[in-house]
């Protein structure tokens, strides 16, 4: 399972390199760009996705225990909390395209800084993207764990099917946890930040 | 055989993922209030030294490598290690390329 975690460390580890590189050419459309990110809503996801990484440490602590209802809540509200963020993240997409911020040929961006923006944008759009993609895989696989849970498959002597899950899902939470401060808060401290427009 | 690949069941106590929830939670606070200032450029060095100390709570506690084998601890480390000098190796060939007027 590490094997599979460190080559998506690798995975994700190419997305933030070309973010290093074209902040670094851009940084101050970078700073204007992520000034329009909506820093609540991000602070938001931010702290459900913690919550879902503690119900997910308490469900693999219910499977060695061999605690079968503790298990299977805490699975299914695992998954509840994925799903907010999906949804959270789904509004704030929704947010982009009202403001022209989707990268092509629509794309608006007041100021002299269009192109470094955009280039923010795309970065904005693959990297949750990707880390979106990991959620929605994450609930999926959550499915099957969670009705072998149902049925009592899970005891002290084999749960590894939860422990590895975990990992999987920890992991998804700290991309996110680097995400959050390199695109929500990067522009921050500029006047009229956070997604007041 | 069974019993020796069992390495994965150290139980921890509920206590301690408690008290790393209430830590990420206060550095989210933390890093939010702080970004809200300008520090210039070290508003980006404040808010990665906090992801990284969430990072490596969710790490060794949520996922267990405080806990794990040598063996699975070093092959962590060396993934990391790899991603460290990725990054470092594009920031000293793009942050320098202005010197060579390109």
């Amino acid at each position: 399972m590490w094997a599979f975690l460190i080559t998506e460390v690798m995975f994700f580890g190419g997305f933030f390199a070309a973010y290093i590189c074209y902040r670094h050419y851009y940084f101050d459309a970078f700073m204007a760009a992520s000034n329009t990110l909506n820093i609540p809503l991000g602070a938001f996801n931010t702290t459900v996705l913690i919550v879902s990484s503690l119900t997910m440490a308490m469900a693999v602590h219910s499977a060695q225990l061999g605690k079968r209802k503790q298990l299977v809540t805490f699975l299914i509200l695992t998954m509840i909390l994925g799903a907010t963020f999906l949804g959270v993240k789904a509004v704030e997409y929704a947010d982009k395209f009202t403001h022209h911020h989707v990268p092509g040929p629509n794309f608006v961006f007041e100021g002299e800084n269009t192109r470094g923006a955009q280039l923010f944008f795309s970065l904005y759009f693959g990297m949750t993207g990707l880390h979106a993609t990991h959620m929605i895989v994450g609930i999926g696989i959550m499915i099957p764990i969670l009705l072998a849970a149902m049925k009592g498959k899970y005891t002290p002597d084999y749960y590894t099917p939860v422990e590895m899950f975990g990992l999987y899902w920890h992991f998804v939470d700290i991309v996110w946890i680097f995400l959050f401060p390199l695109l929500y808060l990067l522009g921050g401290h500029l006047v009229g930040g956070g997604g007041h427009h | 055989m069974s019993k020796h690949e069992e390495t994965h069941d150290h139980v921890v106590s509920t206590k301690v993922y408690y008290g790393v929830f209430a830590f990420l939670l206060v550095m989210t606070a933390l890093t939010v209030a702080v970004a809200k200032v300008d520090l210039g450029i070290f508003n980006t060095l404040v808010a990665l030294t906090i992801a990284v100390m969430k990072a490596s709570a969710v790490v060794f506690f949520f996922m267990h490598v405080r806990w794990a084998s040598k063996l699975a601890r070093l092959f962590v480390a060396a993934g990391f290690f790899w991603l460290l000098l990725l990054f470092v190796l594009v920031m000293m060939d793009y942050y320098n390329r202005s010197h060579l007027g390109m």
